[in-house]
């Protein structure tokens, strides 16, 4: 009856040991008590011995190689019998994401360099992040000149333009300036900042993407009113539905109607997609990746709410499985947030296009001839011209307009 | 509904859990004929008799080990230390015994023992007779420990632990055995693991259990007068700890004082700042502080005795530090 060796614990410390040499070599006949192999441990080098008697079948491990307490090294058998099932299975390809850390909210890269040297409480540094004002033009009334969160709220209060804080009389400017100048003279000409491996794969892909495919782009203006007042209401009753969730339900819907949009090109023939999955464009501190909400046509908006919600807590924590970050048909890049009016995005190959999102805006607005106030959000489609024309994209983009200007059709 | 004593309100959950279940028994140093060191115990022994109502000799470590094996055949001792302080000499039985013996037997012996006494200083009592050592038994794992505030919560905690089928460490106070407060004459218990917020505020959390709470609440009412408002969460029971009510609190004050009898090295408000600065970080305004005993053996001196206490004033103080006052 063949079983496996395992690394065997020799010390009451000894977490992994390294394998030095193979006393008995693959087909060599071994006894209980017999030498198996030189085994380096966190202490000493020992010879560990077989437990069992038969035929060294397989070294599972190399020599050199260290390997944990517990884990396979070796099978021992008779000569014959079949041993395929006791070998190890291979290696995961890709390893489980550990368990991700309690989430802090992301604090911008220079933000966090300036807190490194600037004192503010936590609260102070986040209340800044999330508001944008610069620590740097603060002076703290903390001890030691540490930043807190009246600091901040009176920052905020006070209307002072982003530039360090008031009280500008034009000669201590200057002489800050100087001083900095000075500094940065010292300082190194650049950085180097390592690409992570998101980074890398961000790059890698669009100019896989930007350099064979021909965009071109449709900008279409988006009454936003009645979407507003909805999300506004809804909002009163403690509903956790965002404006890129509507968004993201009128676009799989406008999708349904033209499957010439929600498409590949294939080389020699392009693939209309049956069913309609939404990439969500999510950004993390190093790079952005798109988790993808399946079947958004199908969905409810609530479904689509809380779904999208729970996709972009877990890539922001780096759980996403690989299948929840592909087979998107479709993506929508969402800047509304960050104040972006509109903006022009770069297509996920192998799709066809994308969308990309900018602010609701209060505007003036032309109404039969009167001015009045509107809501209005600017949003832009690239198209891959070898997959479809101006004059599809336009109706695509006629139909998303018509379906969020009247929210009603969406039910 | 009634308001009756702290020590009235033990009485009540022993006496009913007692009535309830014929395997609970009560053993300890005076506890029968003496009628209880601080009367906790009144009147039990006339009421259940010698084989349920237990008086022993002045041996901790022994009396705690028969309890424990007692408990192992099936009944329900609660073990009374006279204070805490006399525990040390049962700590053997306690953590190597009771604590451990569901984990080494395999789950094959639950000890459904509650270990009950005063713990923390009285007055005058000194070095050896003062300790708040609640901090050694919450580090263990296989205790469940307890610290109620009121009467209330002690009598609904009481009766919990004698319910459990782990150890439970029950912490009292001779100081608070005379306060009142209300408590309903129906039977309830209050769950083991869950806090309570004895005051709601807005603009700090205080975090305090066992007699401590009312010091707190005194400094709150200092506090409100100079229209700073105090929120205090008691945790009730020190392990298993709930932290949600604490850091649900600091989200909205950003800022936190512990108070705490015990020592300040490597005490029990070390463990809670670790938990809330670890989870609620970016919520915090401030560092968390904490007010402690002071760090000595206690003085018999009546006026070091006091400074080695948490105070109001102290309690008070480091509020307005933590909200940058002064």
């Amino acid at each position: 009856m063949a079983s496996r060796v395992v690394m065997p614990k020799l010390s009451d410390t000894m977490e992994e040991g390294r394998i030095l040499r193979w006393i008995k070599k693959e087909g060599d006949p071994v006894e209980t008590g017999q030498a198996l192999a030189e085994v380096e441990t966190d202490k000493a080098t020992v010879e560990m011995e077989a437990y069992t008697n038969g035929i060294v079948r397989k070294l599972v491990a190399a020599e050199g190689q260290f390997v944990k307490v517990g884990e396979q090294i070796a099978v021992i058998g008779t000569a014959d019998e079949d041993i395929s099932g006791l070998l190890p299975a291979p290696a995961d390809p890709a390893p489980v994401a550990a368990a991700a850390p309690r989430e802090l909210p992301a604090v911008p890269a220079d933000l966090a360099a300036a807190g490194r040297h600037l004192k503010a409480s936590p609260l102070a540094m986040r209340m800044a992040a999330e508001s944008g004002v610069d620590l740097k033009g603060l002076r703290g009334t903390g001890p030691q000149g540490r930043i807190i969160k009246r600091d901040i709220e009176s920052a905020l209060a006070t209307d002072a333009p982003q530039a360090p804080s008031g009280g500008s009389a034009v000669a201590p400017q200057r002489s800050r300036s100087l001083a900095t100048v000075t500094a940065r003279d010292a300082a190194p000409e650049s950085q180097d900042i390592e690409l992570s491996p998101v980074r890398r794969t961000i790059a890698k892909r669009l100019v896989q993407s930007k350099g064979p495919i021909p965009h071109f782009y449709l900008t279409i203006d988006v009454a936003m009113d009645r979407v507003w007042e909805a999300y506004k209401a809804l909002g009163e009753q403690k509903s956790s539905i965002s404006i890129n969730d509507v968004v993201i339900r009128a676009t799989a819907l406008a999708l349904r109607q033209h499957p010439d949009i929600n498409a590949s090109f294939a080389g020699d023939h392009v693939t209309q997609f049956a069913r309609v999955h939404i990439g969500m464009a999510v950004a993390l501190d190093d790079g952005l990746i798109t988790p993808v909400l399946r079947d958004a046509d199908l969905k409810p908006l609530e479904e689509i709410s809380a779904e999208a919600r729970t996709l972009a807590e877990r890539a922001r924590a780096r759980q996403l499985q690989p299948s929840e970050y592909s087979g998107a048909t479709f993506s929508i890049s969402n800047l509304g947030m960050m104040g972006i009016e509109e903006f022009s995005a770069i297509i996920n190959p192998p799709e066809a296009a994308i969308l990309a999102v900018g602010a609701v805006r209060q505007v003036p607005v032309a109404v039969d001839g009167q001015v009045m106030v509107g809501y209005r959000m600017k949003a832009t489609l690239s198209v891959d011209h070898r997959v479809a024309d101006g004059a599809s994209g336009a109706r695509f983009l006629q139909t998303l307009k018509r379906f969020l200007e009247q929210p009603l059709l969406m039910a | 509904m009634p308001l009756i004593t702290y020590r009235d309100a033990l009485n009540q959950a022993l006496r009913e859990e007692l009535r309830r279940d014929p395997n609970v028994f009560l053993m300890g140093e005076e506890v029968g004929v003496y009628q209880g060191a601080y009367k906790v115990s009144k009147g039990l022994l006339q009421e259940f008799g010698e084989r349920r109502i237990v008086d022993t000799p002045i041996t901790e470590e022994g009396f705690t080990g028969v309890g424990i094996g007692a408990a192992m055949v099936g009944l329900r001792p609660v073990i009374e230390m006279m204070t805490w302080n006399f525990s040390l000499l049962a700590m053997d039985q306690i953590i190597n015994g009771a604590a451990k013996m569901l984990y080494m037997s395999g789950g094959q012996f639950h000890i459904p023992i509650v270990v009950r006494g005063p713990g923390g200083a009285a007055h005058q009592l000194a070095a050896q007779h003062s300790q708040s050592i609640e901090s050694w038994y919450a580090h263990v794992p296989g205790l469940k420990v307890v610290a109620p505030s009121t009467p209330y919560d002690a009598k609904g905690l009481l009766k919990s632990a004698i319910r459990d089928d782990d150890p439970v460490i029950f912490f009292e106070g001779e100081t608070l055995y005379g306060s009142k407060g209300e408590v309903p004459a129906e039977d309830y218990t209050i769950p083991i693991g869950v806090a309570d917020i004895k005051r709601e505020g807005t603009d700090v959390t205080l975090v305090a259990w066992s007699k401590m709470v009312s010091v707190a609440m005194k400094a709150a009412e200092t506090l409100a007068a100079e229209g700073i408002s105090c929120e205090i969460v008691d945790p009730r029971s020190l392990r298993p700890f709930d932290d949600e009510p604490i850091l649900a609190s600091v989200r909205k004050t950003n800022r936190c004082v512990i108070v705490e009898e015990g020592w300040p090295y490597a005490g029990l408000g070390a463990q809670i700042a670790y938990q809330i600065q670890q989870t609620a970080f970016s919520d915090l305004d401030a560092p968390v502080t904490r007010v402690t005993g002071a760090d000595v053996p206690m003085p018999y001196a009546r006026n070091l005795e006091h400074m080695a206490m948490p105070s109001p004033a102290r309690v008070v103080a480091a509020v307005r530090e933590v909200l940058y006052l002064d």
